[in-house]
């Protein structure tokens, strides 16, 4: 980048708020994805949505980059900087502007981290079901990019089923308004649902509105262990399949519960090839009657043992379990590396197989957890980035865990995001067709491909005019 | 000093590339740390900082002043090894990097001499201690401080000396070490082997606590050894950049204890319970102080493990009001010694308390050691904060373990103007107890 393009952007968004130090190029070249890595040419940090407009308008003019970020917790690279590319973080956009009991909803800037909202509506007695692991930290804006899902998916839905509306700035610097109060709208497309999962590719998300429900006010949590993975998932297939809609179903493989328990030492049995977490909430007696269905079902399918907490504190030390799954896999090795294959829910027993069968095939230790209820697994690898014939060999064992969850009509990814991580099997998924109206659709409004660019996919630059063929001409496309 | 150097010698404290990898860059830490918290920069958060240590230990980068000063800007409160789900030892990460750049230039050598020779000379020797405290007790007790703080004559030198002077904690009248004999025994039978380590803030500016941790001990059943040939657990050099001074201090206080037959090290305050818990680990190449050291710190208990672990009979006054109490946790207890439950169920247990859960308990509260003295206005943007959290409890009493808290917080009551009592624990257990009413 050069001095007057830096110069520029330094007027636009005050000097205080401009960074291009070593330093912070170097602690802004990462996100939570592991192995990816790229150095901005500055960090931006804007005051308001007119800076952003400025911003996003020169980038078009002097032809660089721009990189939104929240707080940097992704796991599929959406964030990490690009060549030639300046990084704005929304983090300081922290404020919930609008609580409104009267439609349950909630006007909040980008900025806002997921939990701290959580925490304020829940005073009042209403409830922002998404949970993504990082919820402490990630913000709605980061959630919004990705589609971020969680542990309570199965029954309440993903962020998309709690967005209302989006403000944006678009990358030719105008202002999208999209969305609403109203609980149905049916006017013009349904720019608000395409604009989420972006992964900030076509805007900077600078306002949402999103939906808030009453906080369910009873749960019954349960942890239940089984001596055979087949019969978990006939488990969970039997529950599914009664009718019962519990608010978390998750699933633990042998690996992780020895993780965890030389983690925690908490007596989970080492034995057990799987353990599921599952809780049921609601309101009156429906919830005491769904927990004793599910007892009678683990029972019928040779549940080693089953414990149960209906209250907040007891419910907490069943929890820790598959709350350490994560810590207890990463304290393992130098490199974690987690991933997010989906498949439809019938599968998933086949699925667990698979990733079973990849960490053999491979020579490679995964440890398998997540989401039973809607087919979200977390197939996670343990390695050292340093050794580059290890992480070969973890990458041809995602290679086949990723195929497999396609040919069981899954998805390479159910809530972390395409981003750079997982952009070269979107074809696989998303077929030519699908791809190519993204790339359309793209360049439709983003037209000279400032904004996040080679994420989810990779647009080719295309030659305009004359190709160069002068010397001269060639020294001039370098610079 | 060249970049070679500097780096070189990150490397050489930092043996193990494992231990910079570690690190799996999820960001966790970022919710949790008050730093990153104030300025929402990822050079201020665990993370950056990892990653800065990280590029300047392996060449990549060259330390620079931006390097030096988010490293002294942490407070080393560890809330972020708590968050870790990679068990990230940042603080000792941290603590090196202070060593390497209190070398550089881009520290001040006259801040560090300073710094050195306070910590060497006044905090980690009795008598130097002693005397310093001695003089501000004289300070305190002759009006010379109302006359100096009147005349505003601090304010005339920096605005921030007048407030640091402002959080030089009242001097006990008489210190600990003077009153507690080397071995105390219970008046019944003796159900607890116990030593006790008086530390060295605990010993002159809250002798009181020590003395009331003694009578408390007594009561349970202990008799207690306390070596008088004990020294500062070393704690503060350590964290400040002086390992080699800590590791001698260290070394002292093993053989002060190791003559001594004992079933528990008592320690009231979180600072030093924490390091001498470390002592095993920071003295594991150590071949002749090795063994030594691991014996020593298992023996260590904060004293309000002690008491959740043994639950001692204790007869108390029943007859008191309830008075609403809450409880703040010190970092050293919380994030380094992994003690929260522990003070929590003994607390709840007293009759005559009434207990408050505190909003963001186990948020730093800015004294961080001798951070509030070094870095006075980021330490009060931590207490503000904490102070406002308190006033909402509306509690009359706020409880922690730790010296370094205590005075913190007492100078926010004055500072933010919060009605609020400032007690250790143990001083609240003696005064709950029905021996205590009589007398």
């Amino acid at each position: 980048m050069d001095q007057y393009t830096a110069e520029k952007l330094k007027s636009i968004v005050g000097a205080p708020n401009f960074f291009d130090s070593k330093e912070d190029k170097l602690v802004y070249s990462y996100d939570g994805t592991p192995v990816y890595q790229q150095l901005p040419e500055a960090v931006l940090f804007p005051q308001d949505e007119e800076q952003i407009s400025q911003i996003l308008k020169l980038a078009n003019q002097e032809k660089f980059n721009v990189v939104p970020r929240g707080s940097g917790t992704g796991l599929s690279g959406g964030s990490i900087p690009v060549e030639n590319s300046v990084v704005i973080v929304m983090t300081r956009w922290n404020k919930i502007l609008e609580v409104d009991p009267d439609n349950l909803t909630a006007w909040v800037q980008p900025g806002v981290v997921t939990g701290a909202l959580q925490k304020e509506v829940e005073k009042i007695g209403l409830f922002y079901p998404p949970d993504p692991g990082s919820l402490n930290v990630c913000t709605i804006g980061g959630n919004v990019a990705n589609n971020a899902g969680g542990l309570r998916g199965l029954k309440y839905g993903v962020t998309k089923n709690y967005v209302l509306g989006i403000e944006m700035i678009l990358p030719n610097g105008d202002l999208l308004k999209t969305g609403g109060k109203n609980m149905k709208d049916v006017a013009g497309y349904n720019l608000r649902d395409f604009i989420i999962g972006s992964e900030g590719t076509l805007g900077i998300v600078t306002k949402v509105l999103l939906k808030l429900i009453p906080k369910p006010s009873q749960a019954i949590t349960l942890l239940i262990y089984f001596d055979k993975l087949v019969d978990a998932g006939k488990t969970v297939s039997d529950i599914i399949a009664s009718h019962i809609v519990p608010s978390m179903m998750e699933f633990l493989d042998n690996t992780t519960i020895n993780c965890v328990e030389d983690y925690t030492h908490i007596g989970l049995p080492r034995k057990s090839e799987a353990i599921l977490l599952i809780e049921v909430d609601g309101r009156g007696a429906e919830v005491q009657e769904d927990a004793e269905l599910i007892r009678k079902i683990a029972v019928k399918n040779n549940a080693s043992a089953l414990k149960g907490a209906a209250n907040e504190t007891e419910a907490n030390v069943l929890k820790t379990a598959r709350r350490s799954a994560f810590s207890a896999l990463a304290r393992r090795m130098p490199t974690t590396i987690l991933e997010d294959a989906t498949v439809p829910r019938s599968e998933l027993p086949v699925m667990i197989e698979r990733v079973a069968k990849a960490a053999k095939m491979f020579d490679v230790m995964i440890g398998n957890f997540g989401h039973a209820g809607d087919g979200n697994l977390h197939p996670t690898c343990l390695t050292d980035e340093r050794d580059s014939k290890a992480l070969e060999r973890v990458h041809k064992a995602f290679d086949f865990i990723f195929n497999e969850a396609i040919k069981l009509g899954g998805t390479i990814t159910g809530e972390h995001g395409t981003g750079l991580a997982k952009k070269h099997f979107l074809e696989q998924v998303a077929g030519p067709a699908g791809v190519d109206m993204m790339k359309k659709i793209k360049l439709a409004i983003d037209h000279n491909n400032i904004l996040n660019p080679g994420k989810i996919f990779t647009i080719s630059p295309k030659c305009e005019g004359q190709m160069p063929t002068k010397r001269e001409q060639i020294k001039d496309f370098h610079a | 000093m060249p970049k070679e150097i500097e780096y070189k010698e990150l490397l050489k404290i930092l043996p193990h590339d494992d231990i910079l990898q570690q690190c799996i860059h999820c960001g966790m830490c970022l919710a949790t740390c008050p730093t990153y918290d104030i300025t929402k920069l990822e050079r201020s958060s665990p993370r950056g900082r990892i990653k800065m240590i990280k590029s300047v230990a392996r060449g990549e980068m060259e330390m620079s002043r931006i390097f030096a000063d988010e490293m002294n800007f942490c407070l080393d409160c560890q809330a972020c090894e708590t968050a870790c789900p990679a068990g990230v030892k940042y603080g000792r990460m941290v603590e090196t990097a202070r060593v390497v750049i209190d070398n550089t230039k881009y520290v001040s050598k006259a801040g560090v001499t300073i710094k050195r020779f306070a910590l060497r000379k006044i905090v980690a020797s009795r008598d130097g201690l002693k005397f310093v405290s001695r003089l501000l007790w004289f300070y305190q007790k002759t009006g010379l401080q109302k006359l100096v703080r009147l005349s505003r004559i601090l304010k005339f030198f920096s605005k921030n000396l007048s407030e640091i002077e402002t959080l030089s904690p009242v001097i006990a009248d008489k210190f600990s070490d003077t009153q507690i004999k080397e071995i105390e025994l219970p008046n019944g039978e003796v159900k607890y082997k116990t030593a006790f380590h008086f530390g060295c803030l605990m010993n002159t500016m809250f002798a009181d606590i020590n003395i009331d941790t003694i009578d408390v001990l007594k009561e349970c059943g202990c008799k207690i050894i306390t070596p008088h040939d004990q020294v500062c657990c070393g704690s503060l050099m350590g964290h400040n950049g002086d390992m080699e001074f800590a590791l001698k201090l260290a070394r002292k206080n093993i053989d002060a204890f190791d003559k001594h037959d004992y079933d528990y090290l008592i320690s009231n305050s979180a600072g030093c319970g924490a390091f001498m818990k470390d002592y095993a680990h920071l003295l594991e190449d150590d071949p002749a102080y090795a063994e030594k050291a691991k014996r020593f710190s298992s023996k260590v208990k904060d004293v309000m493990e002690f008491f959740s672990e043994q639950k001692p009979e204790l007869i108390f006054n029943l007859e008191l009001e309830p008075e609403l109490t809450t409880y703040h946790d010190a970092c050293h207890l919380i994030h380094a010694q992994k003690i929260s439950t522990q003070p929590r169920e003994v607390i709840k247990s007293l009759p005559g308390v009434e207990y408050k859960e505190l909003e963001e308990a186990n948020w730093c509260c800015g004294s961080a050691g001798i951070y509030n003295v070094v870095r006075y206005d980021d330490a009060i943007k931590q207490l503000e904060r904490k102070m406002g959290n308190i006033k909402n409890t509306n509690a009359k009493i706020v409880l922690t373990g730790n010296p370094g808290c205590m005075g913190q917080i007492k100078h926010g009551t004055k500072k933010f103007n919060v009605d609020v009592e400032v007690l250790h624990p143990v001083t609240l257990i003696k005064r709950l107890l029905k021996s205590h009413q009589k007398s």
